[in-house]
């Protein structure tokens, strides 16, 4: 199973906020036990979709340079259960940025219905103190972006398309 | 015109109680960050992120977090802050009450020294808050 918990970015802007889809299906190993008779995304992945698609949208930020993590879940509320068959969709908009961390914040929607809010705060590993190198292997990060159609959508704060990022 | 203190403790107040999960009647001005109110390394970032917004004010990382003097060997005796190292600590935070970690001056206790009251007094010398 991958661990993608965004299928698709529809619209990113660079410094500015990421727009995708999350689809829910029955297929996924994770409904299957979470709460049986009722199939079910756990929020837990609701919100790791939403740090997937922040996290992406602060690194491009700094151009890949910076090794982003999640660090704390500001807030997290839940107004529906996103069941198969939705679609989440998912606004992702950068809110501070800071030499040391980031925020974002996160709105999913089941049609026009708010279906999650969700703060995330990000930080950046210090080279040489909690990691040496980068964190994904050499094109990893560039092959999962396409399959996200992330190079389709994505363009800088001008409205060009985003470079072909050689260090991802 | 600045913010009452009253107005920036309320302000303080509300983003402590966000970023570290704790009670209003938790946060008092005589409150430690780290003792009392169990802020962890990442949890600062956070209220620098909340004050930020809050207050609409900038904060460099080295004004609340001086580990450029705490590791600098002209500053430190056997991990003790000299009289020089105190004299830059003052200079470069002097919204914070200093006298009881002035007694005995260990790096190593250094990052429980902030209270409520000097969070709330650094911001009211960002945001030329009324004294």
């Amino acid at each position: 199973m991958r661990w993608f918990w965004i299928d698709r970015f529809t619209e990113f802007v660079s410094g500015s906020h990421a727009y995708g889809y999350k689809n829910v299906t029955l297929a996924e190993e994770a409904l299957d036990e979470y709460c049986p008779g009722y199939p079910m995304l756990p929020p837990t992945l609701i919100i790791e979709g939403m740090a997937q698609m922040g996290g992406i949208l602060v690194s491009e930020h700094f151009e890949f340079a910076k090794h982003v993590v999640l660090a704390k879940v500001g807030q997290a509320k839940f107004h529906l259960p996103a069941r198969c068959g939705d679609q989440l969709s998912l606004q992702v908009k950068l809110d501070a940025v800071q030499d040391t961390g980031a925020t974002v914040t996160c709105l999913s929607h089941t049609g026009d219905i708010l279906q999650a809010e969700i703060d995330l705060m990000f930080a950046f590993l210090e080279e040489g103190r909690f990691t040496n190198g980068p964190l994904f292997n050499p094109g990893m990060l560039r092959d999962m972006l396409r399959m996200m159609n992330f190079f389709h959508v994505a363009v800088d704060s001008n409205g060009n398309p985003v470079q072909e990022y050689t260090n991802i | 015109m600045g913010l009452s203190q009253d107005e920036i403790f309320e302000k303080v107040q509300e983003a402590l109680i966000d970023a570290l999960g704790v009670d209003d009647d938790e946060v008092n001005r005589g409150a430690t960050l780290v003792g009392d109110l169990g802020a962890e390394s990442i949890d600062f970032l956070d209220i620098v992120f909340k004050l930020e917004k809050s207050f609409d004010i900038n904060i460099n990382r080295e004004e609340l977090a001086p580990e450029d003097i705490l590791t600098n060997a002209d500053y430190l005796q056997g991990g003790v802050v000299t009289a020089d190292g105190m004299a830059e600590l003052k200079r470069r935070m002097p919204w914070a009450d200093m006298s009881e970690f002035e007694q005995n001056p260990r790096v190593e206790d250094f990052s429980d020294l902030l209270t409520v009251g000097d969070l709330c007094n650094y911001v009211g010398s960002k945001v030329g808050g009324d004294s």
